[in-house]
């Protein structure tokens, strides 16, 4: 008789160590590799559009009506317009430093480690994975376990720089009701503004982080009213946090890309109130 | 009556194995298990497949098809592009034992790793209060059938076997989030800190929030969203923000 | 013969849903160092299929609650033939085993005031089952398999092994039990994986493996329940009672085909939920039987207040015991006012919002959108009785949950009594609680009598039932080759239409008849393949028991000529006060055959029965039964 052993694991002590011997890698007949080439596509334009804008050091402010494109916001370079530096200019005017170089770096950095933008790149450009149940080329993987990956913890930081710079790019909107004359004005310039920056609350609201810090945090929501409240919001437009992603991409693009018009002399600005 | 359809199902052990094909009647309203059993029953009786509650409710017959991870019992054979082959495989990130049955000791091995419950001390059977909004968040992770296809897609495990050891995946993360959450887990007290563990223990940071688990999940839970993102966002209170640190040492929630 | 691994244990537990669980708990608490074995993977139990709620006392919605209405409830939903201690026990204790899941970790729903909700369910006198949205049964077995991992968590603390008290055996199947002399010594099990055997020595064997239902063809049972409990059970010598009891869950799926049987939760029912036929009617007014006349609402408008305001008014005769709507939707059915598909329709959607639907019954909604394509929220369902419960089972002690056979045990639904003809709802959740646990200390109090006076297992007794367990595989003694897949269905046809819900003599003779062949092509099984997980050959074993089972319950179906609770014969349509206080009770000889005897029950004890009124004792008790009471 064999003496009685014990096994530490719950199922049988017969079980193979091979998976099942399937060549291929993925089975999946599906066209999945579209929505991985859709974001790389989307994210790609839109870089390629906001390198070249940011680099341009032109035809970013609109003096008569007070436009100043988010891309070039706070303007502090000694290169800005002086109507267009809310809070004074002290980078040096160099053509590889843009004029918001404060802001733009954690801008950046808020989007790169923002939950959904990791999803969307480490799947359309890295490949970690292409797609859900098909193979990632990769021999080893650590994720997000070790330098540099791990810096995506810091993403909280980022939040609440980006909250700061949310609130420069309302003053921007706010400022924009006065005309260079100091009168009070609205034009199409006024909304498109406005639009993008209601849309950057909304993105930057819905953050996963703002939502841990907001209630996600507490054990007891019973014990805080009032931050549930607001964890409930933040949860709901968090569940739209991908689209408010996108969503944010085309109002910054858009404003900029409307501002350059306007101050290029391209069209002029339809005007409402003044 | 009903239409055949032509299946190609894998069919070996963990020495090797190759797809078998099989021509079979499907009628209206049927599962991809219903035709796995006709198979069977009529041509292959020693096919082995497993299954338990056919409604969704157990998470046994988790297999991949066409490619998908996906429970048999779940998978509406009109929900599959009709007049092409349909593909059954076992779930890919387990040794396979035979045909669609995969060893999933794994999962209840990591299952193992995570410290249990605490209950907390000086509170009687009976006398445990807590609010319905304050449950229902471990609630949504409690909804999880253990069907492991959370497991079986994360990339983390099925590109790597190497990552295996060190990492719980996305199922047993969510139950380290779920006693996290849990208002009256005591673990705490006891010295064991469920966020450190998260991190150091079970691999939290390998998870790069593709959100495969989610997209699987046949229980609808958004384990990313609502669990690993949530858990994440802890560690970080932990230990990347010393801010909040302090003041949760000054003030327990 | 190749050399059987051998594994010694204090107390074997056959069966991993909430009954296995929970007195495997309570058997390593005790400190007896115990084994789970269980044909499938470890939280797969049939115990997740529960959806309702568990049935206990506590008087958190409604503080007029107590056991003792609790007791009533469950006497009069079992017409009294309940064994009454085992319902006093159970309605007792039920409020302690839930709140002891509160420290495992289970989260319930909750009160405003934070504690454990409770909700209305068929029978039930107040809200009652404690619940977790509509997946009550996946809570109760993961909290159980959870306490289980703490359990083994701090064995791993103290002994080095995560295994060195209590362990689970995953797909594992019993084939038989030893004895030695008159008491059990063990039992010889195979991984369902490889086929190797394996032999448990144990001086006790808790036996939980639930139901027979897959013996019917339209069931809401899963494969697993194939009866091998109450036939190993009978195999050793131990008796059986109340067989012929089978609960028909009034709801279960009707369309489409394949998951015709599938069950509909009766919170449905408690959630609001009305049961019409094809004219619109709600024909359950049509049907309150006479025992229940005065309790139940006899207007649509006071039915409709009871939700609201259930102090003041009748509750709605859609919430039943199971057997007196299952009927009713069987006559609906049968004179043509059924739906296309051959069910009634039970509607919420015009009864709730969408929203309060989804929240209060997520897996209903989930399981309609995605098995039938209906969306519950917009559109009524097809529900018709699908073969849910078997009230009978092995004949315990209630007390101890010990069997006729020393060293056997039985808990939850293969354990019969408890229920009487018919079982409430959420009364089987709280059942496997209170008499696993109890079995699970009975288990531990027998072992210590033992000293060292423990039974042991004889190689032959081995040898012998490994090779009955491979005979499938053509040991020579086959005549011919019989599929076992044809002969499962064909038993599940001839226990559907012949030994269903509703049954007359010469049809349950018949299925009698019917039986002796299948028994006999039984022998002539063969199966193809190999020994490693080859479902064939696991249909092959499951299908002796279920064989064995179908013909007890055929036989005692046969001789009870009355209609009480699960068992409805078409030739004796009406309770019989002669019946009630009379137990058939199924044995199996040394020869093969199987023996159905009548056994007197033990009449109710004074105080318990002081708890009715004497008007309605007086609708189930003989009057010789009740003489001598004021």
């Amino acid at each position: 008789m064999t003496v009685a052993t014990l096994r530490t694991s719950t199922s049988s002590p017969e079980a193979g160590d091979g998976r099942a011997a399937i060549a291929a890698r993925t089975l999946r007949t599906d066209r999945w590799w579209i929505p991985p080439l859709t974001t790389a596509v989307g994210l790609i334009a839109w870089i390629t559009y906001a390198t070249v804008r940011v680099f341009m050091q032109k035809d970013y402010f609109v003096g008569d009506y007070n436009y100043l494109t988010p891309f070039y916001s706070p303007c502090i370079s000694n290169g800005c317009v002086p109507e267009s530096s809310h809070f004074g200019s002290f980078l040096p005017d160099v053509w590889w430093l843009p004029y918001a170089a404060l802001t733009l770096p954690f801008l950046l950095l808020f989007r790169m480690t923002c939950y959904y933008y990791r999803k969307a790149y480490y799947r359309a450009f890295w490949f970690s994975p292409p797609a859900c149940a098909v193979a990632e080329p990769h021999a080893t993987y650590s994720g997000e376990t070790r330098f540099p990956l791990i810096g995506q913890n810091l993403h909280r930081y980022f939040f609440y720089a980006a909250v700061l710079i949310s609130l420069i790019n309302t003053y921007d909107a706010i400022k924009a009701f006065e005309t260079g004359d100091g009168e009070f004005g609205i034009g199409l310039g006024n909304l498109v503004l406005l639009g993008n920056v209601v849309a950057l609350w909304a993105y930057t609201a819905s953050c996963h982080s703002c939502r841990s810090i907001i209630g996600g945090r507490l054990n007891h929501f019973s014990k805080h009213p009032v931050r549930y409240k607001l964890w409930g919001w933040v949860t709901r437009l968090n569940g739209k946090h991908m689209q408010l992603a996108w969503l944010t991409l085309g109002t910054l693009a858009l404003t900029d890309f409307y501002i350059m018009a306007v101050s290029a002399g391209w069209f002029s600005d339809p005007r409402i109130i003044n | 009556m009903g239409n055949q359809e032509h299946f190609r199902v894998w069919r070996g052990d963990d020495e090797g194995g190759d797809f078998a094909d099989y021509d079979v009647e499907v009628n209206e309203g049927e599962v991809v298990l219903d035709i796995i059993h006709r198979i069977q029953a009529t041509q292959a009786p020693d096919l082995a497949v497993r299954w338990n509650c056919k409604a969704g409710k157990c998470g046994s017959c988790s297999a991949e098809i066409n490619g998908r991870p996906r429970l048999l019992c779940m998978t509406r054979m009109s929900t599959l592009p009709p007049g092409e082959p349909i593909v059954v495989t076992p779930m890919r990130t387990f040794p396979v034992i035979r045909d669609l049955v995969t060893d999933v000791s794994f999962n209840y091995d990591k299952a193992r790793e995570v410290r249990a419950f605490v209950p907390p001390e000086g509170v009687e059977p009976g006398d445990y209060r807590m609010q319905q909004v304050d449950v229902e968040r471990s609630q949504e992770f409690r909804k999880c059938i253990e069907c492991f296809l959370c497991q079986d897609t994360c990339h983390v495990l099925r590109d790597h076997e190497e990552n295996k050891p060190a990492f719980a995946g996305p199922r047993f993360l969510m139950r380290v989030a779920e006693l996290d959450m849990h208002p009256l887990d005591a673990a705490e007290e006891q010295g064991v800190n469920r966020k450190e563990a998260a991190q150091d223990e079970h691999g939290l940071g390998f998870c790069n929030i593709t959100k495969c688990c989610t997209e699987v999940c046949p229980e609808h839970i958004k384990i990313t969203d609502n669990a690993l993102i949530p858990l994440k966002e802890r560690v970080v209170d932990l230990k990347f923000d010393p801010m909040i640190r302090r003041k949760k040492r000054a003030s327990r929630s | 013969m190749t050399e059987i691994e051998r594994l010694s244990y204090d107390v074997i537990v056959i069966g991993a849903g909430g009954a296995g669980l929970r007195a495997a708990i309570e058997a390593r608490e005790q400190g007896k160092k115990t084994a789970i074995i269980s044909k499938s993977l470890f939280g797969k139990a049939h115990t997740v299929m529960a959806e309702g709620g568990c049935a206990a006392s506590m008087g958190n919605v409604n503080d007029k609650d107590n056991w003792m209405v609790h007791f009533g409830d469950t006497m009069r939903g079992g017409k009294f033939l309940n064994n009454w201690r085992m319902a006093e026990l159970h309605a007792k204790e039920a409020p302690d085993r839930v709140w002891e899941l509160e420290t495992y970790g289970a989260l319930f729903d909750r009160t405003p005031d934070g504690k454990i909700s409770q909700r209305n369910f068929g029978g039930h006198t107040y809200p009652r089952l404690a619940h977790v949205g509509d997946r009550t049964g996946l809570e109760l077995i993961r909290t159980l398999q959870q306490k289980i991992v703490s359990l083994q968590q701090e064995d791993l603390a103290e002994t080095g092994d995560l295994d060195a008290r209590i362990k689970v055996f995953a797909e594992c199947t019993v084939t038989d039990l030893t004895k030695d002399g008159d008491r059990i010594s063990g039992a010889l099990a195979y991984w369902r994986e490889s086929g190797r055997h394996l032999v448990f020595e144990a001086p006790a064997v808790i036996l939980a493996t639930g139901g027979i239902g897959k013996s019917f063809k339209v069931t809401s049972n899963s494969w697993e329940y194939t009866g091998d409990g109450h036939a190993l059970a009978l195999r050793a010598g131990a008796s059986l009672i109340n067989m012929e009891f089978i609960q028909f869950h009034p709801t279960g799926m009707v369309w489409p085909p394949s998951v015709k049987g599938i069950l509909v939760t009766e919170s449905v029912r408690g959630d609001g939920g009305v049961l019409t036929n094809s004219e619109g009617k709600r024909f359950m007014f049509d049907y309150i039987p006479d025992v229940f006349k005065g309790q139940y609402a006899t207007t649509e408008e006071e039915a409709d207040r009871w939700y609201t305001d259930a102090d003041n008014n009748k509750r709605p005769p859609e919430l039943l015991p199971r057997d007196e709507v299952a009927r009713a939707i069987n006559s609906e059915v049968k004179a043509g006012r059924g739906t296309p598909h051959g069910g009634v329709y039970l509607d919420v959607s015009s009864r709730l919002k969408p929203e309060v639907i989804i929240k209060k019954l997520p897996s209903m909604h989930h399981q309609f959108k995605e098995l039938a394509d209906v969306d519950i929220t917009k559109e009524p369902m097809e529900v018709g009785p699908t073969c849910h419960y078997v009230m009978g089972g092995v004949e315990v002690d209630p007390d101890t949950g010990a069997a006729s056979v020393a060293g056997l045990f039985a808990a939850g639904e293969c354990s019969g009594g408890m229920h009487g003809s018919n079982r409430l709802g959420g009364n089987s959740l709280s059942d496997l609680l209170v008499f696993g646990r109890r079995s699970g200390a009975g288990a531990a109090a027998y072992i210590d009598s033992l000293g060292d006076q423990r039974p042991s297992i004889s190689d032959d007794d081995v040898q012998i039932a490994a090779r009955r367990s491979v005979a499938a595989f053509g040991d020579g003694g086959q005549e011919g080759s019989e599929n076992p897949y044809t002969l499962h269905q064909e038993l599940q046809q001839t226990m559907n239409d012949l030994v269903g819900i509703i049954r007359k003599q010469e049809e349950i003779q018949e299925a009698l008849d019917r039986l002796e062949g299948l028994k006999a092509r039984g022998e002539q099984v063969v199966v193809e393949g190999h020994r490693q997980f080859n479902p064939g050959w696991h249909l092959a074993l499951d299908l002796r028991n279920m064989l064995l089972v179908s013909e007890c319950v055929a036989k005692a179906a046969i001789l009870r000529t009355e209609s009480r609770g699960g068992h409805t014969r078409d030739d004796y349509p009406t309770m019989d006060a002669e019946w009630r206080h009379v137990l058939l009770v199924c044995t199996l000889a040394d020869d093969g055959t199987v023996d159905v005897e009548r056994k007197e029950q033990i009449p109710v004890r004074e105080d318990l029965l002081d708890l009715f009124e004497s008007d309605e004792l007086g609708k189930y008790f003989t009057s010789a039964e009740l003489s001598g009471r004021n």
